[in-house]
């Protein structure tokens, strides 16, 4: 088994926050996302036997969101926002540094499986851009050599 | 992470400094839910829907509704249970406005919420909140728990009687989810793919139960309208676009950030004095009103007021307050390629001149970008975006068609530019 208990514990309390129990499989998805990674065809599988619905139905909504990747992934997903506010103040010349400073290019892992490196659409940062998300976090207000020391700490 | 509070500051964002306002404690010293109070104790709420449509306070998510109206079209009795769904899925580019408001004042947002669900006598409320917004997630998850813990949700609302419920839905990185029934098929686990209206939500909404979806910023005006009245609420704004709104300006100015201010202040005083205007000594080219879907105004009309009454004489609207400004290096085919990419990329793909005309607009831009395009790819360009309006099952392909006709309209010398030099004759133009 691909999902843990705790896990399972914590997707039926989802479960029963929503009118109908599918309610809860985007929660399930990044609850199960987090301890693996990706979702792979046994993942799903086991997720559709827990909401009770056709393996193909998780597998529609992974693939439809952004967030989630049916595909290993590296240890940490650096997102540099490409979107019009972020290009108007350079976010493509940072993006081009840490592919270069990376040895990768955007949509990429490096060799050793500690990032994947991505542009992405607008994350509500223009305000303070170019931006990138690393994981969970966002960084804002960058050039290119803060971005490098943020890179260069992750494990 | 060093999220910056506005620089101008109104009614909603006056206590954002304040690091206490987060949390039910900071919120009540500031007279937190005792609009709720009110409401809930002393109005009914047909009382209270009025009172939102003698305010006018207009829906702030992009379309500009009558808030009071869209609360009157749920149906009043039934034994179906009523929902509502707060639109936090933010990804208008150009806007980020809800993120402060989820971070720093989620408190004001579920007073709204509260005050909402009473008038709708709904039981239950969903924040759909974008994926990506973890922080913002997490400060609304905390907020949501100290109400449970204080009884101001819950079974027996601030003592009332009355019942509501609230639960925090993450999204997972897709821009049609924030169109409102792309949200509701979210929301029950499903792709964000936008349903054929009618039904209209407040009769088949989130699993089918009679819904009404509303804007983050929308419920942060509600508490403020109750506690000091319609006239009050009226007294900010033009007599058709009362109250306040977050204006988030990006791109070339010296004070890019948030300001708070009325409707109907003028673009050009936004621009120039509260932004600072284009730094370098450069000049402004074009600026995009109201987040990315809005068509682009040039220089020389940004002495219009910021409310859609007179942004419409111009052929653009208000949208979410995204101010997105140009200088004068900027090349507008560039700014086009990226727009189109963008609307490409997040076609939910059931409509065929959506899909279809999107793909081929970020084609045509891109060729022409490149000094491959010809005069007649100019006119097939605006020939497609006007096939594409007006006639999908949502607002999607409008929202993709308008940007590149508003381009066509103010800068297609910058278009013919290309095709005669056969290559991009802005050299100094940001990079794509
Ligand atoms: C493609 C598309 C994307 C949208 N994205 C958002 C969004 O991210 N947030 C939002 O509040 N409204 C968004 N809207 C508008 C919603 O459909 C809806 O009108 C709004 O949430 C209603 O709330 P309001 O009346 O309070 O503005 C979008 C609309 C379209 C067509
Ligand atoms: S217009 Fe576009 S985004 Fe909207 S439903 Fe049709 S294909 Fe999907």
């Amino acid at each position: 088994m691909v999902i843990s208990d705790a896990a399972r514990e914590k997707i039926r309390a989802e479960m029963a926050k929503y009118p109908k129990p599918e309610g809860a499989l985007l929660a399930a998805l990044h609850l199960v996302q987090k301890q693996t990674g990706h979702i792979s065809g046994e993942t799903a599988q086991e997720i559709a036997d827990l909401f009770g619905i056709h393996p193909i139905r998780v597998m529609e909504v992974v693939t439809f969101y952004n967030m989630f990747y049916d595909e290993p992934q590296g240890r940490h997903h650096v997102h540099v926002c490409t979107n019009l506010p972020c290009s108007l103040r350079g976010a493509r010349e940072l993006l081009r540094g840490l592919e270069a400073h990376l040895g990768i290019e955007a949509g990429e892992t490096t060799k050793d499986g500690r990032v994947t490196l991505a542009h992405e659409e607008c994350l509500g940062a223009c305000g303070y851009a170019p931006m990138l998300r690393v994981d969970e976090t966002y960084h804002e207000n960058l050039d290119l050599a803060a971005a490098k020391r943020i890179l260069d700490e992750l494990e | 992470m060093g999220l910056k509070v506005p620089f101008v500051t109104g009614y909603l964002t006056e206590h954002f400094g304040d690091d206490a306002f987060p949390t039910l404690e900071g919120y009540r010293a500031k007279g937190g839910y005792e609009a709720a109070r009110k409401a809930l104790g002393s109005m009914t709420p047909d009382e209270v829907i009025e009172l939102m449509k003698t305010a006018g306070l207009q829906g702030r998510g992009g379309a500009g509704f009558v808030t009071g109206l869209k609360w009157s079209f749920m149906p009043k009795k039934g034994d179906k249970p009523r929902y509502i769904a707060c639109n936090a899925d933010e990804s208008e580019p150009g806007s980020f406005k809800d993120r402060i408001l989820l971070e720093r004042g989620a408190h004001q947002m579920l007073e709204g919420i509260l005050i909402g669900a009473w008038a709708m006598q709904a039981e239950k409320t969903f924040i759909y909140v974008r994926g990506e917004y973890a922080h913002p997630a997490a400060c609304v998850q905390r907020a949501i728990d100290e109400c449970y813990a204080a009884g101001i949700l819950g079974a027996n609302c601030l003592g009332t009687g009355f019942r509501h419920d609230v639960v925090l839905t993450r999204g997972a990185g897709a821009y049609i989810c924030g169109e409102e029934t792309g949200l509701l098929e979210s929301l029950e686990g499903k792709k964000g793919q936008p349903r054929k209206k009618p039904p209209f939500p407040a009769e088949y909404g989130a699993f089918g139960m009679p819904t009404t979806v509303n804007n983050v910023e929308t419920f942060s005006h509600v508490p403020h309208i109750v506690a000091k009245g319609a006239d009050w609420f009226r007294g900010f704004g033009t007599e058709k676009s009362p109250g306040t709104t977050i204006f988030g300006v990006s791109g070339h100015v010296a004070r890019p950030g948030l300001f708070e201010l009325p409707l109907g202040t003028r673009l050009d005083e936004i621009v120039f004095q509260h932004a600072g205007g284009v730094p370098n000594g450069r000049k402004v080219k074009g600026v995009i009103p109201g987040g990315m879907s809005m068509p682009i105004l040039p220089a020389g009309q940004l002495d219009v007021a910021m409310a859609n009454e007179f942004l419409r004489e111009r052929k653009t609207m208000l949208g979410t307050g995204g101010i997105m400004v140009m200088d004068d290096t900027t090349c507008m085919v560039r700014a086009s390629c990226v727009i189109t990419y963008f609307f490409r990329d997040e076609s939910c793909g059931q409509c065929t001149q959506c899909r279809e005309g999107t793909g081929w607009l970020h084609k045509l831009v891109t060729r022409i970008e490149r000094g491959a395009g010809s005069i007649e790819d100019i006119e097939i360009l605006a020939d497609v975006t006007s096939k594409m309006e007006g006639q999908t099952i949502c607002a999607f392909a409008d929202a993709a068609a308008w940007p590149v006709q508003g381009m066509l309209r103010h800068f297609r010398e910058d278009f013919e530019l290309h095709v005669e030099h056969k290559k991009c004759p802005f050299p100094e133009s940001f990079e794509l």
